[in-house]
């Protein structure tokens, strides 16, 4: 039997007072990866007509390859923040999205730094 | 997880069908209905009234006023104004959330159309959802006005200009229909306020005279109140009265960047 009023239940646990800035960084990764994303499919469509070794050289300018990083970077904060509300409106348990919510920072940063790995690998050890 | 199938007991099962009398003009129009009566112990139903709007006036809320009278004297449903301006009506027709008194049968894509309670609310019976917690989210936003000035002797003054700024809020009946449309609402009802407290809660604090407006954004900022909104604007899509909530609740999170930019 529950006998929390109707008015206690909308107030619940109060107000958080924080999501102005999670909100800020969404909009804000989103303007970032509209140039962003529009350079990387010019990059690949110019990549698919070089060689290996053309390529590992295209990589290593260095507007080239921290233009990869920003948009490998920005992409994982993105999704990670993207994933987390998906999370957040349809995980009830508390250990349950406890879990996914930290599995979504885990995935996601390991991802993105594995990449980002990667790309310095090529940009500075050359081929 | 969330819950995306309805629990065995509320999962509708058969019903029963009243043909129209003999002798019905070819007007006839087949209305399914939701039956649910927490007395019974059993599952819901579809009940099938087939009408003869000939014999009724034009909205919907004639037809379930006339099955009342004439055909199933059970079936139960709210209704006061029967002009769009109590809220008293809303449930969904056809697909749809809207008020039964000033949506025609007509204007229904189909010649069977279905009409349940608002979605995603518990039922008390048949057409009627329990909106204590809805009512009870209208009133956590305070909708009235606060002030610590002293009162003035005659009136709070207001600019016809600020004034202006009510239009397109003030309006709201509070039906629910917005509210029980969203799927944000649905997933997270008691967490999320919903549209329509929303709607309110942006009119309190665009008022000129208030003086709260700080307290009022702070309790509204949280990742659940307020951020649960993702825009998808069934609310609009829905209201009976034209409003758009969406668009109040966008305008809340541009005050609360105004306030950290």
């Amino acid at each position: 039997m529950n006998f929390r009023t109707p008015l206690s239940t909308a107030r619940g646990l109060g107000s958080a007072k924080h999501g102005v800035s999670h909100w800020i960084s969404e909009r804000v990764g989103a303007v970032a990866l509209v140039p962003l994303v529009l350079w990387a499919v010019y990059s690949c469509i110019l990549l698919a007509g070089l060689d290996y070794y053309g390529a590992v050289e295209w990589i290593g300018n260095p507007v080239n390859a921290t233009l990869i990083i920003l948009t490998i970077a920005i992409s994982f904060m993105h999704m990670q923040g993207g994933v987390r509300v998906i999370i957040e409106d349809y995980v009830y348990g508390h250990l349950t999205k406890a879990a996914a919510l930290m599995a979504n920072v885990f995935v996601c940063g390991l991802a993105g730094a594995l990449a980002i790995f990667s790309i310095l690998k090529v940009a500075l050890g050359g081929a | 997880m969330v819950q995306l199938t309805l629990p065995k007991n509320s999962v509708p099962k058969g019903g029963k069908h009243y043909p129209a009398p003999a002798g019905s003009s070819g007007k006839t129009k087949t209305f399914k209905v939701y039956r649910y009566d927490p007395d019974k112990g059993v599952n819901p139903s579809w009940d099938t009234y087939d009408v003869d709007t000939s014999l009724c006036g034009p909205m919907v809320l004639d037809v379930l006023i006339y099955i009342k009278t004439h055909m199933d004297p059970t079936l139960t449903f709210r209704r006061s104004c029967r002009e769009g301006i109590c809220g008293s009506c809303a449930m969904n027709i056809a697909g749809r959330n809207t008020l039964a008194c000033i949506h025609g049968h007509d204007d229904c894509p189909s010649d069977k159309i279905m009409i349940s309670p608002l979605p995603h609310m518990p039922v008390v019976k048949d057409l009627v959802p329990d909106l204590t917690l809805f009512y009870a989210q209208y009133a956590s936003v305070e909708p009235w006005l606060k002030t610590e000035t002293p009162e003035p002797q005659k009136e709070w003054k207001q600019s016809p200009e600020d004034r202006a700024k009510l239009d397109g809020l003030y309006e709201c009946i509070l039906c629910a229909c917005c509210s029980t449309s969203c799927p944000s609402y649905w997933w997270n009802q008691e967490k999320y306020l919903g549209p329509a407290a929303l709607l309110h809660a942006y009119r309190w604090i665009i008022d000129s005279r208030d003086e709260d407006t700080g307290a009022r954004l702070d309790d509204l900022e949280d990742p659940f109140k307020l951020y649960r909104c993702h825009t998808i604007m069934n609310c609009a899509q829905v209201c009976p009265k034209g409003l758009n909530p969406a668009q109040a609740i966008a305008e809340i999170k541009k005050i609360l960047v105004e306030r950290v930019v």
